[in-house]
């Protein structure tokens, strides 16, 4: 009973509602009509999409620079990559992955000018976080309208200037990583496997020397400070692997997805993100892959489960809503948690 | 006129197994000014806590013996009730609104207020200020402590007197203030902001209300208290009339106990090369502040650094390593150390096993072996692989586990496996990881700040033993800071004693005890040009 | 003396910043005197009430409360009853106001009792607590209303059934309080009521801060053990200044919808938040201190921005839409800025603090 007990505790009731609910979901599923498998496969399907976004928030929770509502700004890095690579005409993996080289250099700068901000408002990161990934969207809306791209899939027809909002890549590099694997449109192994490439990685940065201080930056920082760690240079450092890991992880997204979406779509995109690795059992300054994993998995489980579940019992679409309720609920339990030694914003 | 305002009978007082105060017997009358000394851990907090109806008090079981305020006993279930049956406490730390009037801190949650309709609706609260009857209030109190004073002051733009005075108008403004506690009042006034305030008090003590004066300066005492009680040790070693005893005899009794078992081995220092030299050193550590001290250090010794609580001494080794904004100039081995830059003294041999075990000597939910491995592997790069030309450094997990397991073994470190959480380790072990972690850095000057407090018999010896040991063995050179004089006096080949940020005089660990509570109080001593 | 004036420049530099930028896009923008000062009094008379319910929780140190949203949710869900009972007019209004005024106080004791669960995180709670609200909302209002929650008048339902739909005429109370009373000042039209009851507001905030609970509130707001040490009931006390604030807010967006004369089910309270608050900070509010001059000021500053930029963009670069997504961006970068330059500045307060008292410790501390 005990035992049982201190699981519980160390799960956290929301977390396990929210798996039982997920649970409920599947074996309600062919009640009402939907295919089991389709539905599973449709999970997998976006949490490939998504896990790789979830992933950049590591670095800077392992730092302490709180869980990273400015995501929008390394999501417009990786935009600029990914355009960028359909002007080039890329096609396939060569197109994925060169969007991805083209977005580091841009995700590098603007994590560092990023950074600088973070570093001078200790304590208040998550506010500010917010509004330069909102500014930074709006910024970006500017740019695609008066950047200088030519390539005809990309910009208004009727000879209008600019990027269109929704820019198609079917034709060039959809799909890119899982066409070498069986079942592409079931399962996908080539998002999977990319995950959990980076995801190798990133466990590996942190048995380095900079890894081991980046966590203790965030556990202790006065232990850090003792132990002569540059405190803001490893926050530098967390919060630009962030916003690159971000760009990487808007670019799988697209891959998947099929089109690059500009303008306002960013805008929110911090929140699911940040509601998923708080489901997976991270906190403000405390998170694993395992975290990453589960919550991806669970958030986009409840994402494509209950719609197509609660529109199939009570015919109606409450999807929209649901989610807007779930992953904020999610958020707002883990900031009114105790715990956090720093004080954010 | 010598009514009994407040009666201390065999009160005691345990925190578990470790008995802070026992069978403590004191009478308050009206309008008496008590001095209460004591060294660190003598009990005076505890007391005041007591008395004060501090909610940690119950938590722990209460106490024993019995309490007798105007003759009632009390059942104070927190600060509130003392407050209200008329008991005021001035703390060490100012707790003032910063951006307030004195006034409006004067009568804070007691303000007065202008009757009004709306209150049948909306409650007390709701209620407009009276400013003009608030401050007149507020006037009145502070003319009633002979101090001048614009009430209309905001605290932030106030000299730090004059927040005192105003803590002090707050306690008495309230209607029955009876008796006031002032936890070392003078100990950031100077010596003519101090007189008022003791001419303040006396003239408070007239009118009727009785004060508590705990402090270390003893010719303070001596001036105005009319009865003196000396504790140590949780005993009431002496309750005197002030007129009746002299700051010698004080010290004295503060201090004066017999020899421990502890011997002192006196060591034979030839070599008086200087090793670190310390000029005009100030710290802002709050509440260890250092103000300007001059210190040498040689080369192989062990130097005992003491003296009471506050005055300063934890702040030197602080400010060495960088942890505080640090001024004043640093030599070490004859050249200059650029002074807040942690990194700096790390990098160059010198290592401070901190005061906050849990706080900075620890990653609590990392590993034993990776806690004593962390500063080799940032400062000295050791346990590190490095592939791809540097770009790569992995932490070679084996080498940690194999260090942890060499100090596990030597200062039988008691755990599960080096691969435990430090949280979970006791006291006196996670001292050990900290030591551990020193000795892995193997450095030239090692400062170890409280490094037996909170942790058991065996565990304090064998931390002494190891220091000495690294001391005669590796020629390491130590200081000790502390505040158990005894332990100084068993290890160091001398000892400063640091009284309000200076160093008030260095003795050898044979003088006599009195001598050095002497320096503690701050009568005799040189400024420490030793 | 030349020490003042730089201290002036410092406290103040977003609305200076903000007002230069103002002054060069006016003549580029091709836009009339004239027009903006209508402009500008028929959106400070609408505007004003729900950017001055700001300033009570930035007092008691709640930050900016974002959590003005539920209240403005709360003024929507009466406006929603009084169309679906056809009430007009000023009973309309005075309806609305009496039945929104439970939910807000409801949403107001929800969101202060969250908000002390959060303390220190104050201000991104709230903006996630308004993201949660709406769902809410929107389960309400597209889903029960017409529902669970009967409703008759046909023309607001959703043509499935059931839920409201996305637009509502408030043609029954459009401008009722506007066209009340109204004053010609020259060639400007001046909804009077309207100004009167901002008028009455400012008084009761300033009233407000001479009450007991005012005080009480300006004392948490400076240091909250303090003031719990002095025996004041914190948790209360904040809870009570979000609750003030989001009634306000209601009774602030009311006033607003009824100006517009449309509501946008879905989307009106949604904005409303991001755009006060960044109109109290242009006005050169901080997270810890609010005046009625930032509030009323920072309207002024952000809507003729807001009216302005996207003509500039017009004429300078020749698509209004850069002018759009300009505005938008200066809104949120200037919630940034403000936000940024706060922090550093408190940070440069502290140091000095601390180096006066060490100084002084150092000088005067020689016996």
């Amino acid at each position: 009973m005990e035992k049982i007990k201190s699981y519980i505790e160390t799960m956290g009731w929301p977390r396990i509602i929210i798996a039982l609910f997920l649970l409920s979901m599947y074996v309600i599923a062919p009640f009402v009509g939907l295919n089991l498998g389709t539905s599973l496969s449709d999970t997998l399907i976006r949490f490939g999409m998504n896990a790789v976004l979830v992933l950049s928030l590591m670095p800077m929770i392992y730092s302490g620079t709180g869980l990273n509502f400015g995501l929008p700004l390394g999501v417009e890095a990786g935009l600029i990559g990914a355009v960028i690579s359909v002007e080039m005409g890329l096609t396939g993996v060569l197109g994925f992955w060169g969007a991805i080289i083209m977005a580091v250099p841009f995700a590098f700068i603007f994590g560092w000018g990023y950074s600088q901000i973070l570093n001078r408002v200790k304590g208040g990161e998550m506010m500010i976080a917010t509004y330069v990934g909102f500014s930074s969207v709006a910024i970006m809306c500017i740019m695609w309208l008066i950047l200088p791209f030519k390539s005809q899939d990309m910009i208004w027809a009727y000879g209008g200037s600019g990027l269109r909002t929704t820019i198609s890549i079917e034709n060039y590099w959809q799909g890119a990583l899982n066409k070498i694997f069986p079942m592409a449109d079931k399962i996908p192994f080539g998002e999977i496997i990319f995950f959990g490439f980076l995801a190798f990685l990133m466990w590996g940065f942190f048995k380095t020397k900079s890894g081991l201080a980046m966590k203790a930056v965030g556990a202790n920082p006065k232990f850090a400070l003792a132990t002569g760690v540059n405190i803001d240079k490893v926050r530098t450092k967390s919060v630009i692997m962030s916003t690159m890991l971000a760009a990487i992880g808007i670019i799988v997204y697209q891959q998947s997805f099929g089109f690059i979406q500009l303008y306002l779509a960013p805008f929110y995109m911090a929140f699911p993100a940040i509601a998923a690795i708080l489901i997976g059992g991270a906190s403000v300054n405390k998170a694993t892959v395992i975290n990453v994993m589960v919550g991806t998995f669970l958030f986009q489980g409840i994402l494509t489960m209950t719609p197509s579940v609660i529109n199939n019992l009570v015919k109606t679409d409450m999807s929209e809503t649901l989610r807007i309720i779930i992953s904020n609920g999610m958020i707002l339990y883990a900031l009114t948690r105790k715990g956090g030694k720093k004080n954010g914003k | 006129m010598s009514e009994l305002l407040l009666k201390i009978e065999n009160l005691s007082k345990s925190f578990g197994e470790n008995q802070v105060l026992k069978d403590i017997n004191i009478s308050i009358n009206k309008g008496e000014i008590i001095g209460l000394v004591g060294e660190n851990g003598a009990g005076k907090s505890t007391l005041m806590k007591t008395i004060f109806g501090m909610p940690v008090i119950r938590e722990t079981g209460g106490y024993g013996g019995s309490i007798k305020f105007e003759g009632k006993e009390i059942d104070f279930k927190s600060p509130f009730d003392a407050l209200e049956a008329g008991i005021g406490m001035v703390h060490q730390e100012f707790s003032l609104i910063p951006g307030f009037e004195a006034t409006e801190n004067i009568v804070l949650n007691r303000e007065s207020t202008k009757n009004s309709f709306l209150e049948i609706l909306f409650g007390e609260r709701i209620k407009k200020l009276d400013s003009l009857e608030m401050e007149a209030r507020a006037g009145i109190a502070v003319g009633h402590l002979g101090v001048k004073m614009d009430p209309k002051t905001i605290i932030k733009e106030m000299p730090v007197a004059h927040k005192q005075f105003t803590e002090i108008a707050r306690e008495i403004e309230r209607e029955n203030t009876k008796l006031l506690v002032l936890d070392e009042p003078t100990a950031v006034l100077t010596e003519s902001e101090a007189e008022i305030l003791l001419q303040t008090m006396k003239r408070l003590a007239n009118e009727g209300i009785s004060i508590v004066f705990i402090t270390h300066r003893l010719n303070e005492i001596m001036k105005i208290s009319d009865k003196v009680v000396v504790l140590r040790d949780g005993i009431l070693i002496k309750e005197v009339e002030t007129k009746k005893t002299s700051a010698h005899e004080i010290t004295e009794w503060m201090i004066g106990r017999s020899f421990s078992e502890s011997e002192i081995i006196k060591k034979v220092t030839e070599n008086k090369e200087i090793l670190l030299k310390l000029d005009k050193l100030w710290v802002d550590m709050p509440g260890e502040t250092v103000k300007k001290l001059d210190l040498k250090i040689y080369k192989g010794e062990i130097l005992g650094i003491g003296g009471m609580a506050g005055q300063g001494k934890l702040g030197i080794a602080n400010g060495i390593m960088g942890l505080y904004t640090t001024g004043g100039k640093l030599t070490f081995k004859g050249k200059n150390l650029e002074l807040n830059k942690p990194k700096l003294p790390l990098e160059n041999g010198v290592f401070l096993v901190s005061e906050d075990r849990k706080g900075v000597g620890l990653l609590l939910d990392g590993t034993i072996e990776d806690n004593i491995a962390y500063p080799a592997i940032q400062i000295k790069n050791e346990f590190v692989k490095r592939y791809m030309g540097g770009l790569i450094e992995w932490v070679d997990k084996k080498d940690v586990e194999k260090n942890a397991l060499k100090y596990i073994k030597k200062l039988e470190i008691r755990c599960i496996s080096s691969k435990q959480t430090a949280g979970e380790l006791s006291g006196g072990n996670q001292q050990k990881v900290c030591m551990a972690k020193a000795f892995t850095m193997r450095p030239e000057l090692l400062m170890v700040s409280e490094p037996t407090r909170g942790i058991d018999v065996g565990a304090k010896k064998l931390v002494l033993e190891t220091l000495r040991e690294y001391n005669e063995k590796y020629g390491t050179t130590i200081i000790i800071t502390s505040s158990e004089l005894e332990e100084l006096r068993g290890i160091s080949d001398r000892i400063a004693i640091i009284t309000e940020g200076k160093v008030a005089g260095i003795l050898p660990p044979e003088a006599d005890i009195i001598k050095f509570g002497e320096l503690m109080v701050g009568i005799g001593g040189t400024d420490g040009k030793n | 003396m030349e020490n003042k004036g730089k201290k002036i420049l410092i406290n103040n530099i977003v609305p200076i910043v903000i007002l230069i930028m103002i002054v060069m896009a006016i003549p580029i923008s091709g836009l009339s005197r004239g027009y903006l000062v209508q402009e500008m009094v028929s959106r400070l008379s609408r505007n004003s009430f729900l950017v001055l319910s700001l300033i009570i929780p930035v007092v008691a140190g709640m930050g900016l409360n974002f959590g003005i949203v539920l209240g403005a949710m709360a003024g929507q869900l009466g406006l929603i009853f009084i169309t679906d009972w056809r009430i007009a007019g000023m009973e309309g209004i005075g309806l609305a106001i009496l039945i929104s005024l439970p939910i807000a106080i409801l949403l107001g004791i929800l969101g202060g009792y969250i908000l002390n669960k959060a303390k220190g995180r104050e201000m991104i709670t709230s903006i996630i607590m308004g993201f949660f609200i709406n769902g809410v909302y929107q389960l309400v209002v597209l889903y029960g209303m017409g529902n669970i929650i009967p409703m008759t008048n046909k023309k607001i339902i959703l043509s499935r059934g059931y839920g409201i739909r996305n637009a509502i005429d408030l043609k029954n109370i459009r401008q009722v309080l506007d066209k009340s009373i109204v004053l010609k000042v020259g060639q400007f039209t001046v909804p009077f009521l309207t100004i009167l009851i901002v008028g009455a507001l400012c008084l009761f905030i300033v009233w407000f801060r001479k009450t007991k609970l005012g005080q009480d509130m300006r004392a948490i707001g400076q240091d909250m053990e303090i003031a719990k040490s002095a025996g004041i009931a914190v948790e209360r006390t904040r809870i009570l200044s979000i609750v003030i604030s989001t009634v306000l807010a209601s009774i602030g967006q009311i006033i607003f919808l009824q100006n517009i004369g449309t509501m946008n089910t879905y989307n009106s309270h949604e904005q409303i938040g991001m755009f006060s608050i960044a109109a109290i900070l242009i006005g050169g509010a901080t997270a810890t201190k609010a005046s009625i001059p930032n509030a009323l000021g920072g309207i002024i500053l952000f809507h003729l921005m807001f009216v302005i930029s996207p003509r500039a963009g017009k004429e300078l670069v020749g698509s209004a839409q850069i002018g759009e997504f300009f505005r938008v961006f200066i809104s949120y970068g200037v919630i940034a800025l403000a936000l940024v330059l706060h922090q550093w500045r408190r940070e440069q307060e502290n140091k000095s603090e601390r180096k006066k008292i060490m100084d002084m410790q150092l000088s005067g501390g020689e016996k």
